[in-house]
């Protein structure tokens, strides 16, 4: 299972992680020997198995909604790098 | 007494109780040793001293207004320093997850499991060190800094809670929390020959940890006992209204005392002795084994079948989940922000620069089983058989009460042995995995020491939300044996 160097940087592009070319390098190699090893789940016939997603019995509790206290705007607003009138502020996303 | 610190949590509690030693002494002397012996283990990533005094004269006074009277009904825990994780938030105080991505970042609330310690009266003296984001099974994946085995300076404590056992094994602290995805307690609690329980998925809230995988995760707690321990599960566990995947089910009174082995049936899994691993963990755990038996217990040998698959399923399930969880640092709400020309640029420009090389693995692992074409193959076919290795449990625990077998196949190694070798790191979580799968609780406990004086562990595990299985069966081993009084020279 090879991944090429294409399908390294195309899952970089989707995880938004910017590599340099030495990892890039260094990602293929390791990632194909990962998925190497996981083919052996290949061989297990699971064609009557169901998956598991949550190893607890299946519940989805509901609970009142009733008002309650949350985190003031400013000691939330005090972990970001960059804010701007009480908003968080970010980079340009349009040209201007 | 000769140092504070030697005592053991129960111990120090009967000193607070007698009034022969305060929270302020206790907290003092623990503050004393960190600051004269965690240079050398860089066991903490921040320590709190001043909230920790605060709360030490809190515990003080509640004990005196408490009055004899009712001092039974306070826990063991009131005014006893312990250790936190650093992936757990504490309202106020920098919680980094072992990762620069979050340096500096102080989290507006406090984990449940943190807050409830802190109702029971402990102090808290501090972060502890932790692989980043949980991805490890050494601390060397930390931003921070390696933390040093307290038994042979050159050697891993084990990870990802390294930071947490370490402090434990070298009495910087009475008890510490931990948390364990994939033998993140166990292993790293059997290296600095401490006991470490992890908890069943289920029993002690997530709200505040900060995730990894979440269909994994769980807080345990590490202590130098099992009896240590006890006061520290029962303070953490039950039912929180802030986790959704937190079980309702109220924890039973568990009693230490009276427990013994008589009938209790434990299994041995084949599948658990592999060729290759240290000979002396697997002589220490089969010694271990026949002293339960002397002691009453019915051993037989069980088969776990699906356990080589564990491996690969986790390293598919895991950094999925965390792919997806570690999405949310972006630069924009937390942590620091890498300078970029437009959003996308500062995205990748954070998150390239920030993680670090495991965790950049796992979430370009988790996105590519996630990704168009690839689920059903990894992710899915990942899922199908973790339900195998579930059932292998079940029918197992059809015929035991417990489980025993190594924690890891080896005992400490050194720092820097596996390298930039990922899958070898990954290896060393094999017999620890399976219990996250399935979700049911385990406990690592030192049964010796190998010819180097590094401590051997062994591993118990039993049905899920059965803790107090596990906590007894130690109990009960730790009354005939020395090993968890051993202390390492520092």
């Amino acid at each position: 299972m090879a991944l090429t160097l294409e399908e390294v940087r195309h899952i970089a592009e989707l995880a938004r992680l910017h590599l340099y070319p030495e990892e890039e390098q260094r990602y293929r190699e390791q990632l194909s020997a990962i998925l190497d090893y996981a083919t052996r789940l290949r061989a297990v016939d699971t064609s009557a198995v169901p998956p598991t997603a949550s190893v607890l019995p299946l519940h989805a509790p509901l609970r009142p909604d009733t008002p309650r206290a949350g985190v003031a705007r400013t000691v939330i607003l005090s972990n970001a790098a960059d804010t701007s009138e009480g908003m968080f502020r970010i980079p340009p996303i349009f040209e201007t | 007494m000769s140092d504070l610190t030697d005592l053991s949590l129960l111990e120090a509690a009967r000193a607070l109780g007698r009034g022969e030693t305060s929270s302020v002494e206790l907290t003092r002397a623990c503050l004393d040793r960190i600051a004269s012996i965690d240079r050398r283990l860089h066991a903490f990533l921040c320590l709190t001293p001043e909230l920790a005094l605060e709360q030490a004269q809190a515990a003080d006074a509640r004990r005196r207004s408490a009055g004899r009277e009712s001092s039974n009904s306070l826990s063991p825990l009131l005014g006893i320093p312990v250790a936190i994780k650093d992936v757990l938030c504490l309202q106020g105080v920098p919680t980094t997850c072992g990762s620069r991505i979050l340096e500096g970042f102080r989290p507006p609330y406090t984990a449940t499991s943190v807050q409830r310690l802190i109702e029971a009266g402990a102090v808290i003296l501090g972060k502890t060190n932790t692989d980043e984001f949980a991805m490890g099974s050494s601390t060397e994946n930390s931003a921070y800094g390696v933390t040093h085995n307290p038994w042979e300076e050159s050697r891993v404590p084990g990870g990802s809670s390294g930071g947490s056992a370490a402090a434990t094994a070298a009495h910087l602290c009475f008890a510490a929390l931990g948390t364990d995805t994939g033998g993140s307690v166990r292993q790293p609690a059997a290296f600095c020959g401490v006991t470490g329980l992890k908890t069943s998925y289920g029993r002690v809230s997530r709200y505040g940890l900060i995730a990894y995988g979440s269909s994994l995760d769980t807080v345990g707690g590490l202590a130098r006992s099992a009896a240590d321990l006890l006061p520290l599960f029962q303070a953490i566990a039950g039912h929180d209204p802030l986790d959704s995947t937190s079980m309702p089910a109220p924890l039973a009174p568990i009693h230490l005392d009276d427990a013994d082995l008589q009938g209790v049936r434990i299994g041995v899994p084949a599948e658990y002795f592999l060729e290759g691993m240290q000979p002396e963990v697997e002589a220490g755990v089969r010694l271990a084994v026949d002293l339960l038996s002397s002691l009453g217990a019915q051993v037989s040998e069980i088969h776990l079948p699906h356990t080589d698959l564990a491996l690969p399923v986790y390293y598919l399930i895991a950094p999925a989940e965390a792919s997806a969880n570690l999405a949310r640092y972006d630069g924009i709400r937390f942590g620091p922000r890498l300078p970029s020309a437009d959003l996308l640029e500062g995205y990748l420009a954070t998150r390239g620069g920030l993680f670090g090389s495991e965790v950049k693995r796992r979430i370009m692992l988790g996105t590519y089983a996630l990704s168009a074409g690839y689920y059903d193959a990894y992710y899915g076919q990942a899922q199908k058989v973790r339900t195998l290795i579930k059932q292998d449990f079940d029918e197992a625990f059809r015929q035991v009460d417990l489980i025993a077998c190594p924690v890891a196949p080896t005992t400490a190694f050194g720092i820097g042995a596996h390298g930039d070798d990922p899958l070898a790191m990954y290896l060393e979580d094999v017999f620890t995995l399976p219990a996250n799968l399935a979700g049911i609780p385990g406990i690592a406990f030192p049964v010796g020491f190998d010819s180097a004086r590094l401590p051997v562990g062994m591993q118990l595990m039993a049905p899920h939300m059965h803790e107090a299985d596990l906590l007894r069966a130690v109990h009960v081993y730790q009354r005939e044996t020395a090993w968890h009084l051993a202390v390492p020279a520092l």
